[in-house]
């Protein structure tokens, strides 16, 4: 097995915890964070449900300690919250030590002023400073502000679902190639109008509880979040005698080249990525010891994926379950969830349930794990899949 | 480490790019503060009723990576990374305007969609049919640049062969109307010619899409070797020198190495003095070449600029368009590019005669 990038500290904020500590918790609990959307002001308040995070704007811009004339869309707020307890956790009290950068991903950026203030732009000067806050970097460039990075590689990448995964991929590589010596790596999306109805015109919102894997699931449930990670060259984790969460071993992005939006019935992409990731982790299918899927809940994910994982595992699949239950389907920040998710796990030996469960899918006999259940764990597989076919897998070892 | 090449390149853009037999021999001039692409004719490359449903990015998208990817001779590639500031921004404006007109009724999926800033590269993928590695960076006018980044990291590691790379960004009509109220764009029409010499603050906008197949496999159409691209999120203009310095030393070059700098002022006032500090300073007796009078300011036109400095490499020729002096006239062997925008997210890259 190749010895993989250190991670040496995580950072959370999810509809299941404001931190780490918070979402283990609920992970262990079985507390969900879908309910009907209330803090979002849309016509689909009371019908559709979300995963929201308890802290309204005002909330995170004092916590953050940011004027009032600050331009922060809510996904730099979610970002900053969450990059910064990486930051802490990682014990780094001066970033400019090391050559550090910072990759971020985002789907919907600064969206939800944009859709706020769309018209008001045109007739009034009081909102225009959101104008400068949409693009997709603005987020990440508000982060590395906030967490004291300049002078650095810093960028965003965003490839819709599995935006998160792969900025930890790029990280992961800047590392390896020896071009910094440190990197902050993760996600953020807020939840706006613009995704929740882009995704019911879709039809693949639930109206209830999302139930990855389930023959009867409905869709899923989005969600807003933001995690990052601290990855660590080996270099400076001995010098500065880290401590390592795990290990980032292997990573694989492919595209399914089938639709664009929609993923292919045999899954092609989703197995292309997993069976690259474990070619560069230097692994056997057998190796992996647990899977946190996409598993988003809707009809054509659940079967690729499956159809997928069957093609790398074959008759021996090790456990797997999908977390979208708990904190919904958190689009550009979900690989990065996950990828905490994957570190909790593997540091208590704790298996997630795939909460919802109640029917096998009627193509396989796949069953997801559905309770909580200690193992003995030293590598988990995770997989983000997104739209224009775009698939990633990652590998986290002890 | 492998050595890198581009091996390809693909262009539409404001001036008529898309035939790689010319080199802006014919300069089409303006007299606006927002100027779009001239377009080839899209039906000679994508099935007409395929290109109806594509946004404009997307076409402009597919149609360079299909000239790049023709040039080099291939009709697969081992990976597509795509730079995009805004991604297909009339999709996104599309969509944002029927949900509040219509309190989000009546929707339709499609501009929701496009509107996703991975769609070019994902579409370019399900166009050839390439399950390679596929990925898009946003990252304002370093959005090319970390795309370039990925690539180089991939070939001169041999973990890949050939790679489409690529810069795209359409013009959206209200984010071009909300940018002229920021005084981002200029409130004034000014004439290409004298764009650069502006006094006012603002750039004029513009739009395209630049593809490049990268190899570490030299063939007959390569057009130069790409020895290295920085970026900075942040530069104070008095730390500028030091770290182009420093950055030319890595690469075992000083400034008097350097044949043509192609600098990417837009004749904004507040920020072209980031360029003035190379142009008046080290590099005063060096080859100086300009280029966003000819295809407007967006977040991948450093492309454009990109595409440029291949083509001047290979043609060993500088356009009177682009020159603003003539120091060289041959002979060039090293270029170096230096961007930024509204004095954030720099880069340099430099490119090798090959």
């Amino acid at each position: 097995m190749s010895t993989g990038v250190a991670i040496t500290g995580m950072g959370i904020i999810s509809a299941i915890g404001n931190n780490v500590s918070e979402n283990y918790s609920s992970l262990l609990e079985g507390r969900t964070g879908i309910s009907h959307i209330s803090k979002i002001d849309t016509v689909h308040k009371g019908s559709i449900m979300v995963g929201e995070i308890e802290f309204t704007n005002a909330e995170l811009e004092a916590k953050l300690g940011l004027s009032a004339d600050n331009n922060y869309s809510r996904t730099a707020l979610l970002g900053a919250v969450a990059a910064k307890e990486a930051i802490a956790d990682a014990k780094i009290t001066n970033i400019k030590d090391y050559r550090t950068g910072l990759i971020s991903s985002t789907s919907v950026g600064g969206m939800d002023m944009t859709e706020k203030f769309y018209y008001d732009y045109l007739e009034s000067e009081d909102n225009r400073k959101y104008i400068e806050g949409h693009h997709a970097g603005d987020s990440t460039e508000k982060i590395a502000e906030q967490l004291g990075i300049d002078q650095s590689l810093v960028t965003t990448i965003s490839t819709a679902c599995s935006s998160a995964a792969n900025a930890i991929m790029f990280g992961a590589r800047l590392i390896k190639t020896g071009k910094l010596d440190r990197v902050i790596v993760g996600g953020a999306d807020c939840l706006s109008k613009f995704t929740i109805n882009g995704f019911k015109t879709l039809m693949i919102l639930s109206d209830t509880y999302n139930t990855p894997f389930d023959e009867n699931r409905k869709g899923l449930n989005l969600g807003e979040a933001a995690a990052y990670l601290v990855l660590e060259s080996d270099f400076l984790v001995k010098k500065e005698k880290k401590k390592v969460l795990g290990y980032v071993v292997g990573y694989g992005n492919a595209n399914d080249a089938y639709h664009q939006t929609a993923s292919s019935e045999n899954g092609d992409g989703a197995t292309l990525a997993m069976e690259k990731a474990l070619a560069v982790a230097g692994l056997e299918p057998k190796d992996i010891d647990y899977i946190n899927a996409h598993g988003t809940a809707t009809g054509n994910n659940d079967l690729s994926e499956g159809r997928a994982l069957i093609r790398v595992f074959g008759k021996e699949i090790p456990e797997f379950s999908s977390t979208k239950a708990y904190t919904g389907h958190t689009l550009a920040a979900a690989g990065a969830i996950e990828a905490v998710y994957a570190i909790l796990s593997l540091q208590n030996n704790i298996i997630y349930p795939n909460l919802n469960f109640k029917t096998p899918m009627k193509e396989f006999s796949l069953i997801p794990q559905t309770t909580l259940k200690e193992k003995a764990l030293n590598t988990v597989l995770s997989n983000s899949l997104g739209f224009g076919g775009n698939c990633s897998t990652l590998i986290f070892s002890k | 480490m492998e050595k890198v090449y581009i091996n390809s390149i693909g262009s539409i853009s404001a001036q008529k790019t898309f035939d790689n037999n010319d080199f802006l021999e014919e300069i089409t001039t303006y007299e606006d503060n927002i100027i779009p692409v001239i377009e080839p004719n899209y039906k000679d490359f994508i099935p007409p009723a395929a290109a109806r449903r594509m946004a404009k990015g997307i076409k402009m998208g597919v149609v360079a990576s299909k000239i790049a990817l023709e040039e080099a001779n291939l009709t697969d590639i081992d990976a597509i990374i795509t730079g995009t500031g805004m991604g297909c921004v009339r999709d996104s404006e599309k969509f944002v305007t029927a949900i509040l007109d219509n309190n989000e009724q009546f929707l339709t999926p499609t501009s929701f969609i496009q509107s996703t800033h991975n769609t070019v590269a994902g579409q370019i993928a399900l166009g050839i049919g390439c399950k390679g590695y596929n990925f898009t960076y946003v990252h304002s006018s370093v959005s090319f640049e970390s795309a370039l980044i990925d690539a180089l990291m991939q070939l001169e590691l041999k973990e890949a062969e050939n790679i489409l790379v690529g810069g795209v960004d359409e013009s959206g009509e209200h984010t071009n109307a909300i940018h002229k109220l920021i005084q981002h764009i200029k409130p004034e029409k000014i004439n290409s010619n004298e764009l650069l010499n502006s006094k006012t603050a603002g750039a004029v906008f513009g739009e395209g899409a630049n593809f490049f197949v990268l190899s570490n496999k030299k063939q007959d159409s390569s057009y130069a070797q790409v020895l290295g691209v920085k970026t900075f999120n942040t530069l104070a203009i008095s730390d500028l020198l030091a770290n182009l310095e420093a950055y030319l030393k890595e690469n075992n070059l000083s400034a008097t190495d350097i044949d043509v700098l192609i600098s990417g002022n837009n004749g904004d006032i507040d920020y072209d003095n980031y360029y003035t500090e190379l142009t008046n300073g080290p590099f005063k007796n060096t080859q100086q070449v300009v280029y966003k009078h000819l295809s407007g300011e967006f977040n991948t036109a450093s492309a454009f600029g990109f595409w440029l400095g291949a083509k001047i490499l290979k043609t060993q020729q500088i356009p009177s368009a682009v020159a603003i002096n003539t120091i060289k006239t041959k002979g060039f062997e090293i270029v170096l590019l230096y961007n930024q925008y509204r004095g954030k997210n720099h880069s340099f890259t430099l490119l090798r005669r090959c």
